[in-house]
């Protein structure tokens, strides 16, 4: 069982929705933008999001940019 | 000057900084601070997994009272991908504005016209106040109006060069023919060169490198702002046209060598 987080492949482990995977990563989920399978997912929908095997996920940030 | 309105919000500042490249993000903030300016740039990335999961701590720094902000495209080098950022952006922080930055050659990091102006269509139509970057093509500044962007934001020069008004005479046909503000963007390496934007008849400048990059960012910003504000007052004060050839400003009569039968 293997995702692919930000463009580096991880064992999914026991996450079962994206809240979860969000914690177990030691990500603060405020204001950041988080895609599955290239889809957006709102940060209240992150709670009941699954997370599966195979899954493309990406968690974006703001940064300094002009 | 009329006062500068960008999608129904106005600004007392003519003056837009970038966060990027600042030493810190305390910096950036005193910056901002001590210039005035009300809208800011800011990029977006992905959370480093390694080393910061935690994610950067950039916006708690911004007040959103004080200045807008709006998340650039920048990366992006197709319409599709800009789009994806720009959701991305509204999703992460409910932000609305977009600077369309669609920069496919990184060595000379000019924007993409055609790739623009496709995304800046469907950003529109998603309610996006659409900021786009620009070369300084007037016809395409047109376009780009009449597709619904809130504004156009045409290049002084390269980004990160410090060149200074190099497209001038295109920002001129530009600005001569906008019906929203024009923002001059990129480029500008000193307060002079953003003094003679707003000279030339550019509604505001947006700077980064040039502040964020010198030995004194807060002190850098103040002296754009009160370039800015200089060129502004000027104008106010209805400058007289230039003419070729002089123009005494002394009187040309009474001159003590004189005789009165001359």
């Amino acid at each position: 069982m293997a995702i692919t987080v930000n463009g580096k492949t991880r064992p999914l482990g026991d996450a079962k929705t994206l809240a979860e995977l969000l914690a177990a990563l030691g990500v603060n989920a405020s204001r950041k933008a988080v895609e599955r399978n290239g889809q957006i997912i709102p940060a209240s929908d992150l709670p009941t999001t699954p997370v599966a095997d195979n899954d493309q996920i990406e968690i974006i940030q703001f940064v300094g940019g002009g | 000057m009329n006062a500068l309105i960008i999608a129904g919000h106005t600004f007392h500042s003519r003056l837009f900084i970038g966060t990027g490249k600042f030493g810190s993000h305390d910096l950036m903030r005193q910056a901002i601070e001590a210039s005035g300016c009300e809208l800011v740039t800011v990029a977006l990335r992905r959370v480093d997994l390694d080393k910061n999961p935690e994610g950067d701590p950039l916006l708690s720094k911004l007040d959103p009272e004080k200045v807008v902000v709006v998340p650039n495209t920048s990366g992006a080098r197709t319409a599709e991908e800009a789009i994806r950022i720009a959701r991305l952006a509204r999703a992460a922080g409910g932000f609305d504005w977009v600077k369309l930055e669609l920069t496919p050659n990184l060595h000379h990091l000019l924007p993409d016209p055609i790739e623009t102006l496709k995304a800046a269509e469907v950003l529109v139509k998603e309610g996006f106040k659409v900021l786009p970057y620009i070369n300084a093509d007037p016809v395409l500044a047109k376009r780009l109006e009449e597709a619904g962007t809130a504004a156009v934001m045409p290049l002084a020069a390269p980004i990160g060069s410090n060149l200074g008004l190099r497209t001038r005479d295109m920002l001129e046909i530009i600005v001569a023919n906008a019906r929203v503000p024009v923002v001059v963007d990129a480029g500008l390496g000193m307060p002079s060169h953003a003094a003679a934007a707003i000279e030339l008849g550019a509604d505001c400048v947006l700077v980064n490198t040039a502040i964020a990059a010198a030995a004194d960012p807060v002190g850098m910003a103040k002296a754009f702002a009160k370039a800015v504000e200089a060129a502004e007052e000027g104008l106010n004060a209805g400058p007289r046209a230039a003419r070729a050839g002089a123009e005494a400003s002394s009187p040309l009569t009474g001159f003590l060598w004189q005789t009165e039968n001359r």
